[in-house]
């Protein structure tokens, strides 16, 4: 019986593996080929335009979430931090406002403001985690907590709104683009392509892998673990705050309910494009392709009175169980 | 002579393509303890699981009161009364004795359990056992030798026909191992087969009525121990000559690479001093837990220390990893699973991990990562069948290969080895040794810890030994035999310290 799995590894495991690959993109075709057939407004160019719009900024945490999760860590801070960033945004542009009058260095202050906001929420993730020893779980639960909070408190309850003469300058940074291509797809594209590279063909990548797959295999290959899982944190704190940048000028206000739920989406899609919620394996093009399936179906569901839109919870939260249902088969070669 | 209890007839067992065990007989008869010694990989601990029922037999039988059994699990095998205690304990360390002793067979009046009945077993067989131990005490408080008898308890508590012990003096003092031979006696006079493994032939010819020798996987020998010497014994083991195993051993030259003071490891390591000569290869000698990983660790960078180390006549900065290595010192770790390799990954990614900078950067030149695994493939002789399956698949051999592959990646100077052939077939290990021995005639320095003690007398021109974190003296030239190792690693002989260090 003990040799049975010494034996069992090669072909099955091959054959599983390539499954685990080729699922995920199986499941965005078969999306994508339901829409076309219930809507034939899907692949318009409005509804696409909107649908990647939408879903870029949950797409660019979701890059940053994929490095986190492959070093065996987890963020559930995402989603608040981006509200207060973005709150934090708004409320210093409009008092730049007030100063320099509704100009552009009032925006590259706010973009600034923003990227450095993030960076600093990761790093305080990052130290408290790595440094103080605390898991990733119970710092972030407090974190999340605190930025929803603080939010809530910076609103007074309610919403802020970013100045309507500076709204419509920072506008085009949403609604505008290249080539029919709306900014925030190109930020998010140039994102996962960062992304994929970072994680596939440089050393903090393999870095990130090492640490998730057995932390002190690392430690005695002398990769300097605290330092690396650190600069996760911190890359996916920077990344809210660049996804932040594109989604003020959305709305170009923020509230107590912004980015409700996104730390939640960001992890389903990492765990939907293939990698391991326990850590050692990540990929960036899973991740991208974890996105665009939970916004097509979301998408799909509100162009058609097949199903009620109100079940795109339920969809989605069924799609994520058999998403690892599948991982689960394809890691049973042990 | 009465008939046999417990026996195997013929049995062959084979992991994958590898044949451990060849043809092996064996009979265990009440009121006798057996002793079955061989190498380590000679295939010991697989008989011993056949015989307790933890694996099966690939051919051959197992006979039960001369009828064929066939054990599907070790609970089987122990509703028969044939126990076994392993080398780590089987014991449930945040529960009572008591609730150990009986575990998964507790006594119950009812639906409830009789915690009262249980104690006060427990309490009688520990007395048996002449062991002061409180049955209410937590398992995790004790010592190792009351953990070994609370196993023995527990394994009295049923029925106890057949008792299988796996080198249980690897662990004890001498004080201890008197205690338990007392327990092993009287255990043989109830009537209870035993067999007993130990690498200590003095033990074995103190306390067992009948030897039997494995070595490569098949019974070379077997005899009433009155009919056999301790040096026959350790002849039939080895088999062969030492020399034949082990490579000429290198001068060491003149040049000192290492120079450690008084360095100390808060409650480990305490004080040890030590040089290490270019071209050198020193032994690190003592038990288990005397603190001779830790020392290794503490060098590397991987522990926090106190002391001074220089290195190539340059001080050496506590834990410090990545200084340590760049700067030609490399320890090569004893848990080859544990802190090692990624199971899970790929050969090419182990071996590059430490020194990823130096495969390009920004991004990794992945042609240069497979040049230097095919160069470390044909310099290592790893055989693998397929170089992107998993490292966890390897066999050990050929993991150890790419683990000192990946160790030497980065062409250190000072290598320290910690237990260089744990669980590695006979093949191998001569290889890896003729492999050390040539690092030191390339003119490296080489500390090489080992549990084994004829590898630390066929490699090492010296050898330091440790007892309780500290060096209690250094061997060298003929002084180097086994009994001075095993007295300095119990801490009975004096200090002989000085002399060479």
């Amino acid at each position: 019986m003990s040799m049975a799995p010494a034996q069992k590894i090669n072909t099955p495991a091959r054959r599983r593996i390539d499954l685990q690959v080729v699922g995920p993109i199986v499941a965005l075709i078969a999306l994508v080929l339901i829409g076309m057939a219930l809507n034939s407004n899907f692949l318009s160019y409005a509804n696409i335009t909107n649908v990647l719009a939408r879903s870029s900024f949950i797409g660019i945490i979701a890059v940053g979430m994929t490095f986190v999760i492959t070093a065996g860590g987890l963020d559930l801070s995402v989603g608040s931090m981006a509200a207060f960033v973005a709150g934090l945004m708004i409320l210093v542009m409009n008092l730049l406002t007030d100063r320099l009058g509704v100009t552009l260095p009032v925006i590259f202050a706010g973009v600034a403001l923003a990227l450095i906001a993030g960076l600093v929420a990761g790093l305080i993730n990052g130290l408290l985690i790595t440094r103080v020893g605390i898991e990733a779980f119970i710092v972030t639960l407090g974190t999340m907590g605190i930025y929803r909070s603080l939010i809530t408190w910076l609103a007074d309850g309610g919403t802020l709104s970013l100045g309507f003469e500076m709204r419509e300058l920072y506008r085009p940074v949403y609604y505008g683009g290249i080539a029919g291509i709306s900014w925030p797809i190109l930020a998010f594209v140039a994102v996962a392509i960062i992304g994929e590279i970072v994680m596939r063909h440089t050393a903090f990548g393999r870095h990130c892998a090492a640490i998730g797959s057995n932390e002190r295999v690392a430690r005695y290959s002398s990769i300097a673990v605290l330092r690396v899982r650190l600069a996760t944190y911190v890359l996916l704190g920077l990344l809210v705050g660049f996804a932040v940048v594109m989604y003020v000028p959305r709305l170009g206000s923020a509230s107590a309910s912004t980015g409700l739920l996104w730390e939640l989406e960001a992890i389903a899609a990492v765990i939907i494009g293939g990698t391991l919620l326990k850590g050692g394996f990540g990929r960036i093009w899973g991740t991208v392709v974890g996105v665009l399936i939970l916004s097509l179906i979301g998408n799909i569901l509100n162009l058609t009175d097949f199903v009620s839109p109100y079940l795109n919870g339920a969809i989605q939260g069924a799609v994520i169980i058999l998403a690892v249902v599948l991982q689960r088969k394809g890691a049973a070669d042990r | 002579m009465t008939d046999p209890i417990l026996s195997l007839k013929g049995i062959s067992k084979s992991f994958g393509p590898i044949e451990v065990l060849h043809d092996v007989d064996f009979e265990l008869r009440p009121g006798e303890i057996h002793a079955l010694i061989g190498e380590n990989g000679a295939g010991k601990s697989t008989t011993m699981k056949i015989l307790g029922g933890y694996i099966d037999a690939t051919a051959g039988e197992v006979l039960w009161h001369g009828q064929p059994v066939r054990f599907l699990s070790s609970d089987e095998a122990e509703a028969r009364g044939i126990v076994m205690i392993h080398q780590e304990f089987n014991l449930a360390e945040h529960l009572g004795v008591d609730q150990n002793v009986f575990l998964g067979r507790e006594i119950t009046r009812g639906w409830r359990l009789d915690h009262k009945a249980m104690r006060t077993r427990t309490a009688e067989l520990l007395d048996r056992l002449e062991c002061r131990v409180d049955p209410a005490a937590r398992v995790s408080g004790l010592s190792v030798p009351a953990k070994q008898m609370v196993e023995i308890a527990k394994a009295l508590s049923r029925d106890l026909r057949v008792l299988i012990m796996d080198e249980p003096t690897a662990v004890l003092t001498e004080r201890e191992c008197e205690i338990l031979f007392r327990q092993i006696e009287r255990l043989r006079a109830e009537g209870v087969a035993i067999l007993y493994t130990s690498h200590k032939l003095s033990e074995v010819a103190r306390l067992c009525d009948r030897v039997t020798v494995l070595r490569d996987g098949a019974m070379v020998r077997s005899a009433p121990v009155s009919d056999i010497t301790e040096e026959e014994m350790a002849a039939a083991m080895v088999g062969r000559k030492l020399s034949d195993l082990y490579p000429a051993k290198a001068m060491p030259r003149d040049e000192v690479l290492l120079e450690v003071e008084n360095l100390s490891v808060p409650g480990v390591v305490e004080g040890a001093s030590l040089t290490l000569r270019r071209g050198e290869v020193l032994g690190l000698g003592g038990l288990v837990g005397s603190g001779r990983t830790e020392l290794a660790e503490a060098l590397a960078g991987l522990r926090p220390r106190e002391g001074r180390v220089r290195l190539m006549g340059e001080d050496l900065p506590a834990s410090d990893v990545r200084t340590a290595l760049q700067r030609g010192l490399v320890y090569l770790t004893e848990d080859r699973k544990g802190a090692g390799l990624l199971l899970d990954k790929g050969l090419r990614e182990n071996l590059t991990l430490p020194l990823l900078e130096r495969f390009g950067g920004p991004l990794i030149d992945r042609r240069a990562e497979e040049a230097a695994l095919d160069r470390a493939i044909e310099d290592f002789a790893i055989r693998a069948p397929d170089r992107t399956m998993r490292v966890g698949n390897l066999s050990g051999g050929n993991q150890q290969k790419l683990l000192l592959a990946k160790t030497l990646l980065s062409d250190p100077q000072v290598i320290l080895i910690d237990e260089p052939t744990r669980g590695i077939d006979i093949g191998t290990k001569q290889q890896i040794y003729a492999l050390i021995a040539g690092l030191a005639a390339e003119g490296r320095a080489i500390l090489v810890i080992s549990s084994e003690m004829p590898e630390l007398i066929g490699l090492a021109s010296r050898v330091l030994v440790m007892h309780a974190g500290r060096i209690t003296g250094t061997l060298a030239g003929d002084d180097v035999t086994e009994g001075a190792i095993v007295r300095l690693a119990m801490g009975l002989d004096g200090n002989r310290e000085g002399a060479a260090a």
